[in-house]
């Protein structure tokens, strides 16, 4: 992973972002609503580690106001808490990446769990329901999708960047 | 390129800044609504693309329904319709006879609302709030606070209205309650969200209160926003605990809340002061209703 690689242009940045956008809306079974990975999340995540000079605190916040409305929360809500999570990622990407890949996905929890705890905060905050333990296990499920997205993203980058 | 900007600890306190502003302007104040509105026509290609999937499964099922289905289905609706036609005829006797009723004490109450049908963006909100995207908005009229219905009972009302797509806030919702009268004896409470579908509190009935399980709940209009006698729940639980003030009554709404696909905005026509003191005499618009609910 050298450093950075300014020919590769912003697209698959915000494609990847807009597709996760759209996962985090997609229509599911009920049962299964709130056991959606937070998948924007993971992808800015993945895009702080591995571009921290170019992806940062901006497109967090960004992102996080068009989280907010796509899904109908606070305006603010994960703008805030996406810009934390992806600070903590500049401040850690040189430790984190040279992890091996199941490390990497441990510490990708954690930055997940601080996540949920500022939403949860957050929800505390505007008087939203104080939510249920499965409000937690998403980021179980980010821990384990961590490895096949960095793969995939990192794939795609380097596709990208040779056509 | 960044190199000379402020560096990430400061760009992160600036950042914290502005989404606490954020949050408390929209959360305190409302003052956000119309950068929300601009910010949802942007993001109406991602509610789009997310509703593609859900919108194109139901078209290749009508494609592939075969034909005895179809003709199933077609005996059907002519079976509701006949129903329905019939019930129709007895209801305008009785619209008449109400309106004569009504003219004859000098009240200006009209029957009959406007109605639009709107279709259900099937896109998933967040799960700690009961709240669901429609696709009619501000270009079809749709205002803030209108009462929305499914073919079954109440379902909501319209929270935010933006060009092309509105939210409407479900019943069930922990931020919402609305005023409902028991058809059987008139008793009007509150019937308040609690964040789980198909749930909803009566917490302002007193132990000695006359209410049972099965009781029919009905909208009492005294809000002024949800039109008179529509059905919105059923009790299915009341218990009483003798060291309590209140007792604990649950009822799950008609309205198909989690399965709905296509609701009806209501436009209410305008009221008087006049009807809201009628309307404590007695279920008088509701009661023309509960027989038609099995």
């Amino acid at each position: 992973m050298t450093e950075s690689t300014p020919r590769l242009g912003y697209g698959l940045v915000v494609a990847s972002l807009i597709i996760a956008l759209i996962l985090t809306v997609l229509p599911m079974p009920h049962w299964a609503a709130e056991l959606r990975p937070q998948w924007v999340a993971l992808t800015l995540i993945f895009w702080s580690l591995t571009q921290p000079e170019r992806v940062g605190i901006f497109w967090a916040f960004g992102t996080g106001v068009l989280l907010d409305v796509v899904s109908g929360t606070v305006l603010g809500q994960n703008a805030l808490a996406l810009s934390v999570v992806v600070y903590l990622a500049i401040q850690l990407h040189q430790r984190i990446r040279i992890f091996p890949l199941w490390q990497q996905a441990v510490s990708v929890w954690v930055l997940l769990l601080v996540e949920r705890l500022l939403t949860v905060w957050i929800l505390g905050a505007t008087g939203a329901p104080t939510p249920t333990l499965w409000y937690w296990v998403p980021t179980f499920f980010g821990m384990v999708l961590w490895p096949w997205l960095s793969l995939l993203l990192r794939d795609l980058g380097a596709r990208l960047e040779g056509g | 390129m960044f190199v000379q900007g402020p560096s990430p600890t400061a760009r992160l306190f600036l950042v914290l800044a502005l989404s606490l502003g954020l949050i408390v302007a929209d959360h305190r104040f409302r003052h956000l609504d119309a950068l929300r509105s601009t910010l949802t026509v942007v993001v109406y290609p991602l509610l789009y693309a997310a509703n593609l999937p859900a919108s194109l499964s139901s078209k290749v099922r009508v494609r592939l329904a075969n034909e005895a289905q179809l003709r199933e289905e077609n005996a059907a609706l002519h079976r509701d319709n006949l129903l329905l036609r019939g019930r129709l005829q007895q209801f305008d006797a009785l619209e008449a006879e109400n309106r004569r009723l009504r003219d004859l004490l000098g009240s200006s109450f009209k029957i009959g609302d406007r109605v639009l049908v709107a279709e259900l963006l099937g896109v998933a909100l967040n799960p700690y709030r009961q709240q669901v995207v429609i696709d009619k908005g501000s270009t079809s009229g749709v205002y803030v606070g209108q009462p929305v219905l499914d073919a079954n009972a109440v379902m909501g009302q319209v929270v935010r209205v933006d060009p092309l797509t509105a939210t409407v806030l479900l019943i069930t919702d922990a931020d919402h309650a609305l005023p409902v009268q028991v058809s059987r004896n008139g008793l009007r409470t509150l019937a308040s969200g609690t964040g789980v579908v198909n749930r909803l509190e009566l917490p302002h009935l007193t132990n000695n209160a006359d209410i049972q399980v099965g009781d029919q709940l009905f909208t009492s209009g005294l809000d002024g926003r949800f039109p008179a006698g529509y059905p919105v729940a059923r009790v299915v639980e009341v218990r009483i605990e003798p060291g309590k003030p209140f007792a604990s009554v649950v009822a799950e709404p008609n309205a198909r809340l989690d399965r709905a696909r296509e609701v009806l905005l209501v436009w209410t026509l305008p009221t008087t002061s006049a009807q809201a003191s009628l309307g404590n005499r007695g279920p008088a618009p509701a009661g023309g209703q509960p027989g038609a609910q099995p």
